[in-house]
């Protein structure tokens, strides 16, 4: 077998041991099936959301009947069967809602320690507060208390549409339109949960703030929607998580994130990516179209995007930052990671609008198996942006012979002043590489994991250090950076 | 320690070695010289495992082992190790860490307990400081923008690290000035021991001069065609190769 084959199987022995594939067995409550302004009602009723939302919801969801799905990505699959799907599913034990953590079902604690995520807060890493979403509905928020007295609104979002009804309206749909996107639109009509974070003026929030999403029904969607405001001169670190079971079926999974940034205010928003890529031959996995957009809507804002993104059998995803206000910065850091039949259309957009706003761009795609990874991005400078600047930097990795990876930038410059640069890479993981760590001792299942590693680190190293271990874990690696 | 007997290799279905024997005793230094094309990188990597360089007939007998029917991650475990004439570079893995991952993944091959990362710095910040390696270079992407005199060094870090029972060195020579040579040649001096073999391939009788070898064998068209001691390195300097390939012809 040469080094490069023996690459491959290791590669995909890796994908083999997707860690996250059970199903809890518990009692579930659904939508009926299909999707009409009765789902849509249903899902509003279930959360007991105001007449505002409703109608809100339904004008998203007479807008989507008009939509064609895009065909633009570099992706391919069947046409999804809208009217076959499910769009809500929730423990039916959560009816009642629980008022603390002791009333969660056991049975959903157990799932999220068996996730790695214990939601005791006795158990829970120091300075991380965690909002829990399974399928449909969130079934614990912890470290509320702490967050309160900071003045720190975190909570699922659909108690904020009861709770803060002023902060949801005025910034709900704000930087996702309603109208933006077909999955979006989609979104908006049959969103299910999801988290709301309000950081109040100056404020710097104590904790990171993270979510798990865990999809454990089978033929239902989950569509949650997240929505950041980080009011003036004020920080927050958010990160998500993401698992799904291991299922033959295809499941949906169409999110919307909108950030809204305000003047001086900073949001660093972090994702680890793990839903079910499918197995080796391209059966299930989680198809994963997603619209993430943060809004630099004040002056001297900043929005970090960073993603780890290793599951899901198709990603579609383009978190973008709107550089509105005068020197606002938007980050990009990536890494995408396509084995087997994974295909990963990702990128991002950085719409220069603000005059002195600055954009970085760093992308490591890593495709192995016969999988298929485009970085697709767009740099856009409008015409009073003065002194714009971009830097973007794209690397791919390929291993083996029968996968691909593409880079499609566009480049927009209406403005004379603007600076935008571009680098790209390709590589492949070299026989001689592997060859000198197993002469090292290393054997090559870590090997491949190290020399990965070592090729993303620009953007593992953007990650909260609480996130950093599992994420490289994840990616199948020992903790780089954590020596001297 | 080492007992090669009628060795025949072949790459990608042309054959390379033709019956090499070679016996190597504990303790001893044995140098490999031979004119370019004569096999000599080929035996190296043959000892190390390396892929797509395959054995047709023969043996080669390591403490006792069949080492052919080892991966190369075991042999580096059970104490062979490979100084390469063209050390690799692995981007944004720190040298350091990648010391680490490989005396942890040996420990562990060997049912020992792994050092944490404090425990393989004061260990490596020991070994380096006699061999000139900075605290930088530790810090620096593995080989990436490496002299060649630095490279080698860390090679020989890794042989000092490692604790080999049979070291092989693969042109460690090439592209050193005399300085640089000097340095190199000391660290491995360093590391001579009772228990511990070495096999020095090299093109030039220079590097034999500050490592000085038990026996010399001569290597030609994939056989060993004369064996000596010492004074073999120096005969061979002033007469070149030339007429004892032609002997053996």
């Amino acid at each position: 077998m040469s080094a490069i084959e023996q690459t491959r199987t290791q590669v995909e022995a890796l994908g083999e041991k997707y860690k996250y594939g059970f199903v809890t067995d518990i009692e579930m409550e659904r939508a009926p099936r299909g999707l009409s302004e009765e789902t849509v009602a249903f899902i509003s009723g279930k959360k007991g959301e105001p007449e505002w939302m409703l109608e809100w919801r339904l004008s998203a969801y007479r807008r989507w009947r008009q939509m064609q799905e895009p065909e633009w990505a570099r992706v391919k699959y069947p046409k999804i069967d809208y009217e076959n799907a499910y769009y809500y599913a929730a423990p039916k034990s959560s009816n009642d809602k629980p008022q603390s953590l002791e009333d969660v079902d056991p049975k959903l604690l157990e799932t999220y320690n068996k996730l790695g995520i214990p939601l005791s807060e006795q158990k829970l890493l120091a300075g991380v507060a965690v909002d829990a979403v399974f399928d449909s509905v969130s079934v614990a928020t912890t470290f509320k208390e702490t967050l309160n007295k900071a003045g720190v609104i975190f909570c699922p979002i659909s108690e904020a549409i009861r709770e803060h009804p002023d902060l949801v309206r005025k910034y709900l749909g704000s930087v996702v339109p309603v109208t933006d996107n077909f999955f979006a639109t989609l979104n908006s009509a049959v969103f299910s949960d999801g988290s709301f974070v309000y950081v109040p003026k100056g404020v710097r929030c104590p904790m990171e703030l993270s979510t798990y999403f865990r999809i454990n029904a089978s033929e239902t969607g989950q569509f949650e929607r997240t929505l950041i405001i980080a009011d003036e001169g004020s920080y927050v670190s958010y990160l998500e998580g993401c698992t799904a079971p291991k299922r033959d079926e295809n499941q949906l999974h169409a999110a919307v994130v909108e950030l809204v940034a305000l003047e001086g205010a900073e949001i660093k928003y972090s994702t680890v990516q793990n839903w079910y890529p499918g197995d080796e031959n391209g059966l299930g996995g989680i198809y994963n179209f997603v619209t993430k957009r943060g809004d630099c809507r004040g002056n001297d804002s900043k929005i970090s995007w960073t993603q780890v993104e290793t599951g899901s059998a198709i990603t579609w995803k383009y978190p973008s930052c709107i550089l509105r206000g005068d020197n606002s910065v938007g980050e990009f850091y990536s890494i995408a990671i396509a084995n087997h039949f994974q295909q990963a259309d990702t990128g991002t957009k950085m719409i220069h609008l603000g005059r002195n706003t600055r954009s970085r761009i760093i992308s490591k795609g890593i495709s192995a198996g016969k999988a298929q990874n485009t970085y697709r991005g767009l740099v856009a400078v409008h015409p009073r942006a003065d002194r714009a600047r971009n830097f973007t930097q794209c690397d791919s990795l390929l291993i083996g012979k029968e996968c691909g990876a593409h880079t499609v930038p566009y480049i927009e410059s209406r403005n004379r002043t603007a600076r935008i640069e571009h680098e790209a890479t390709t590589s492949k993981i070299a026989e001689e590489q592997l060859f000198y760590c197993t002469s090292r001792g290393i054997p090559p299942e870590e090997a491949v994991a190290l020399i990965v590693n070592g090729f993303c680190r620009e953007v593992l190293q953007q990650l909260p250090m609480e996130f950093a271990v599992e994420a490289q874990k994840l990616v199948g690696i020992s903790l780089e950076g954590s020596v001297g | 320690m080492l007992d090669i007997k009628d060795l025949h290799v072949a790459v990608e279905g042309k054959e390379i070695l033709k019956g090499l024997s070679l016996h190597v005793g504990e303790g001893e230094v044995h140098a490999i010289m031979g004119p370019n094309g004569s096999g000599k990188s080929t035996l190296s990597y043959v000892l190390a495992g390396r892929d797509g360089y395959d054995i047709t007939s023969g043996s080669i007998i390591y403490k006792g082992e069949d080492l052919t029917a080892m991966p190369p991650e075991a042999r580096a475990a059970r104490g062979v190790f490979l100084a390469l004439q063209y050390p690799v570079e692995i981007p944004g893995v720190t040298t350091v860490n990648f010391l680490k991952a490989a005396l942890n993944a040996q420990r562990r091959a060997r049912s020992e307990s792994e050092l944490d990362a404090m425990a393989v710095l004061r260990l490596v910040r020991d070994k380096a400081r006699s061999l000139n390696i900075s605290e930088d270079m530790l810090r620096r992407a593995l080989n990436v923008g490496f002299s060649g005199g630095e490279k080698k060094r860390l090679e020989v870090l890794q042989m000092a690290l490692f604790e080999p029972s049979l070291a092989i060195l693969d042109e460690t020579d090439s592209g050193l000035d005399i300085d640089a040579l000097k340095l190199v040649a000391e660290g491995v001096n360093h590391l001579r021991a009772p228990s511990r073999s070495m096999l020095v391939i090299t093109h030039y009788q220079r590097l034999l001069t500050y490592i000085v070898p038990d026996r010399v064998h001569v290597l030609a068209r994939g056989r060993i065609v004369a064996e000596g001691g010492k004074e073999l390195a120096l005969e061979l300097e002033a007469k070149g190769y030339g007429h004892i390939v032609k002997d053996a012809a």
